[in-house]
């Protein structure tokens, strides 16, 4: 009750909340435009860099950023990180972290000009908010895991190497949705 | 025509070209919001065949890209073989295709996707990016308990081009035909399992797959630069430097640079099998010049900033064939060794008795002018001599060409 007469006397903060939350929301795109249009980003990085897309190394690289200012020492024993952040090395000195973070930028620009800035959980209908939570932070760290084995995402290996033809990211995407459908089953009530 | 890619850093400085990923990367994430990948359900609905928005818009994605970056490759306007190219990790690329494959459907998103998620404010797109990132600290922390997995089943720059031996052309519209087979089976599903009426599908669809079609089929039968067009483009430029001798290298600069710890020499030898067997410099790869475009990819691909790669045969006639070859395809610090092998005899065989030069007037140019008691190949001290022993007058001529390739796929 207070907050709400708070918001009520406080004619900045309204103001302010509308100006991000209370834009009209807009209808996606239809798959195929929204496709067509990725595939011109796409192309345009590699036309303009020679390189693709990707956001798992960004997050890659922002881990061990973080890794490194906790513990340089282990990060200078262990093989794989030291490639990123051994010595002097500063890992966010990359592209792809530019790309990642111009990604979670487009997205809450894209977000809030169509009028989709909303706090909330999407779920199926059959579980709580918090056990989407749960299965989120999991699904998140056995993709995580994934996508470093595989060297790449689903942007970096399925897009940007699919895009390329580049064999091996076709096996990746064909691997992706076939892990997927054969688990979906499984997992039907947590969707429906 | 513009140099490809375009050297952002020497144009535009660090900032600059950070500055324009992080476009690229705005773009991007745009591109995915305004397609409702914010949403996971959405995302997910892909696995019960309701909506099949996912696999259309990836698709879409990937075909639109690869036509035009075909397209602009047949062209001249980039090249192929300097673009980034996954490299191709077969097995543990499966295994971790499966394993992403289960945390999509379990988790409801992929990375790019939960970053979108999470800028919309959608908590479990949040939960889901944190789960990543713990996913990607616990691979690093363990990877090296199975690293010999991890590299295993290496094919290097392999292209569907490769495997199905087809021309890139032809791929492009084989691909393009599949994309549009399955976004016409994504319809029927989504008619089926998700009762969605197709007759409310925008007509416009149609005219866009027919255009997609057509612009395949004008990619192949433009046809991809052969390597003698490619050799065209660039010939006033790099004859002009054949003639002013400026990529043919001194043996001393390459006896000194052998010697150099902060150079990869990469020595290709394209004379025929008994002249390598014959004599040949300890170190060199034995390549015959009619090969020379099989190790084209692992060139490109395993090259470090440092690398010189220099191109030898009996004179300079095979060496400068196969010098034209590399630089039409675009591998970067190509070298000549100045007069061959027989130059280098010339200078390093001098005192030992065992080579002679043969007496008789050479048989042409390109033949080997020496004799050898035996095919020793390496194993005379003149394949590999001591560099402090020697001092020469030379010009060097080496100048490393840093130039800011492809430095690593989307997740390198």
């Amino acid at each position: 009750m207070s907050a709400v007469t708070q918001t009520k006397s406080n004619p900045k903060r309204s103001s302010l909340r509308a100006f991000f939350f209370e834009r009209p929301t807009k209808p996606y795109v239809h798959p195929f435009l929204g496709g067509t249009l990725l595939g011109m980003v796409l192309f345009l990085a590699f036309l303009i860099t020679g390189n693709g897309l990707g956001s798992s190394g960004g997050v890659n690289r922002i881990v061990v950023f973080i890794e490194d200012l906790i513990a340089p020492g282990h990060v200078d024993r262990t093989p794989y990180l030291l490639k990123m952040a051994g010595g002097s090395l500063n890992p966010l000195d990359d592209w792809i972290v530019f790309v990642t973070i111009g990604a979670v930028l487009g997205g809450f620009l894209s977000g809030w000009w169509n009028g989709r800035l909303k706090v909330e959980t999407n779920k199926g209908p059959r579980i709580t908010v918090r056990q989407r939570w749960a299965l989120a932070f999991i699904g998140g760290a056995i993709m995580g895991y994934g996508a470093r084995l595989a060297r790449g995402c689903t942007s970096g290996q399925a897009l940007s190497g699919g895009a390329t033809l580049a064999a091996g990211s076709w096996a990746v995407m064909f691997a992706i949705f076939g892990g997927a459908y054969a688990l979906a089953y499984f997992l039907r009530k947590v969707w429906n | 025509m513009a140099p490809f890619p375009l050297p952002l850093e020497g144009l535009i400085g660090k900032f600059g070209m950070y500055a324009v990923y992080l476009l690229i990367g705005i773009a991007f994430g745009a591109a995915l919001e305004i397609s409702g990948f914010a949403i996971s359900t959405r995302l997910a609905a892909q696995f019960y065949f309701k909506d099949l928005t996912v696999l259309k818009v990836m698709f879409t994605a990937i075909v639109v890209g690869m036509v035009l970056i075909f397209g602009a490759s047949a062209l001249g306007w980039l090249d192929y073989n300097l673009i980034w190219v996954n490299p191709t990790y077969l097995w543990p690329g499966i295994l971790g295709g499966f394993i992403m494959g289960i945390g999509f459907i379990i988790g409801g998103f992929c990375p790019g996707t939960s970053l979108v998620s999470l800028a919309t404010l959608k908590v479990d797109g949040l939960f889901f990016a944190l789960g990543s990132a713990f996913g990607i600290f616990l691979f690093g922390e363990t990877v090296g308990w199975y690293e010999d997995f991890f590299n295993s089943s290496y094919y290097g720059r392999l292209t569907l081009m490769d495997v199905f031996n087809l021309p890139a052309g032809v791929v492009v519209v084989l691909v393009v035909l599949m994309a549009l087979f399955m976004f016409w089976g994504a319809e029927q599903l989504e008619r089926i399992f998700g009762g969605r009426d197709l007759s409310k599908e925008p007509l416009l669809r149609v005219a866009g797959a027919a255009a997609l079609f057509l612009a395949a089929v004008a990619v192949m039968l433009i046809g991809e630069p052969t390597p003698a067009e490619k050799w065209t483009r660039i010939a006033p430029e790099k004859e002009a430097q054949l003639r002013n001798r400026e990529v043919q290298i001194h043996p001393g600069e390459l006896l000194d640079s052998l010697a150099n710890d902060q150079l990869r020499v990469v020595m290709l030898d394209v004379r025929p099998q008994a002249d390598y067997n014959l004599f040949h410099l300890r170190g060199a790869r034995h390549v015959p010049l009619e090969q020379i475009r099989s190790i084209i990819p692992s060139l490109l691909l395993e090259r470090t900033d440092n690398q010189v790669i220099v191109v030898m045969s009996n004179d300079e006639a095979a060496a400068t064939e196969a010098w034209k070859i590399l630089v039409a395809e675009s591998v970067p610090n190509v070298y000549i060794l100045e007069g061959g092998i027989n130059h280098w005899l010339e200078l390093f065989a001098a005192q030992d008795p065992q080579i002679v030069p043969t007496p008789t007037p050479a048989l042409g140019l390109d033949y080997i002018r020496y004799q050898f008691p035996a095919a020793l190949g390496d194993r005379f001290p003149a394949a590999d001599p001591f560099a402090h022993e020697y001092e020469f007058e030379y010009t060097p001529k080496i100048k490393l060409e840093l130039k800011r390739g492809p430095s690593g796929g989307g997740c390198g």
